[in-house]
């Protein structure tokens, strides 16, 4: 079954690079580690027939926003000081604790909810069936969209611009 | 054979390693990277489904949450640079003035 053997490759993958970002100490092995798991969940994107979904998931979040976090990061020109640690134990306690119960507890759901009645037919999600969709019944999301990238446009220059000299 | 519930599990242990990234680390740039995290978690989740029902609703709400995601970093980014430039640290603890 080849279908399995590539989704524990990529599941594991994904998971143990998910864990090196939020463990790894330097950030800039940290965005490099997210960069692994979008490209595993590109290939999972594939596996369910999400081929659109696929290309946009490399093309926007590897190529644009992880290219934004590395320019930024760049930028700060962080000193070592400012990336140790808090020395609180309870943070990281609390954090795992947390997770774990969360996971067992959408285990179960996952387990125990039903699945869709019938096993329906997958429709593979290529641009000419997602373009159908979007600009029929979602047209209305999507151009609000447009206004919320601008609004992001512009209050990040609002923002990273600093002071203004009057 | 894998079904929808091995997606569901692979989601939710993505999820939840975002959730203790957040909860533990105190760098601002590392709480965005485990938000992103936590977003394509549940971009998988609606992908899975996607295609149990065999419709393709599920997968434009991800294409929306990728959308949205990006004019969230780019936010965020600028504001951890706001931060750098005025008080010098990307401590999450640090800035406390709206802490009630």
């Amino acid at each position: 079954m080849a279908e399995t053997v590539f989704f524990y490759i990529f599941t594991s993958l994904m998971l143990a690079a998910a864990i090196a970002v939020v463990r790894h100490r330097s950030p800039m092995y940290s965005v490099l580690s997210l960069l692994v798991v979008m490209f595993c969940l590109s290939g999972l994107f594939v596996m369910l027939g999400a081929y659109f979904l696929a290309a946009i998931q490399v093309l926007l979040y590897a190529g644009a926003v992880l290219v934004l976090f590395l320019y930024v990061l760049m930028l700060l020109n962080l000193s070592p000081d400012s990336l140790n640690r808090a020395n609180v134990f309870i943070q990281p306690v609390a954090g795992i604790t947390a997770a774990g119960l969360l996971f067992v507890a959408l285990c179960r759901v996952a387990t125990q909810s039903p699945l869709p009645p019938t096993p329906t037919v997958a429709q593979p999600g290529t641009i000419e069936a997602l373009g159908r969709l979007l600009f029929r019944d979602y047209l209305l999301p999507f151009e609000l969209t447009s206004f919320l990238i601008l609004a992001a446009i512009i209050g990040a220059v609002t923002l990273a611009k600093g002071k203004s000299p009057s | 054979m894998v079904t929808v519930t091995h997606y569901v599990v692979a989601s939710a242990a993505l999820f939840c390693i975002g959730l203790a990234g957040v909860m533990s680390r105190r760098n601002v740039l590392m709480i965005l990277l485990c938000v992103e995290l936590m977003l394509n978690a549940a971009n998988l989740l609606f992908v899975a489904y996607s295609k149990a029902w065999g419709n393709l609703h599920g997968q434009m709400i991800v294409f929306f949450v990728i959308t949205v995601a990006a004019a969230e970093v780019t936010v965020g980014l600028a504001i951890a640079i706001l931060m750098m430039r005025q008080r010098n640290t990307l401590d999450a603890d640090a800035v406390q003035s709206m802490k009630w």
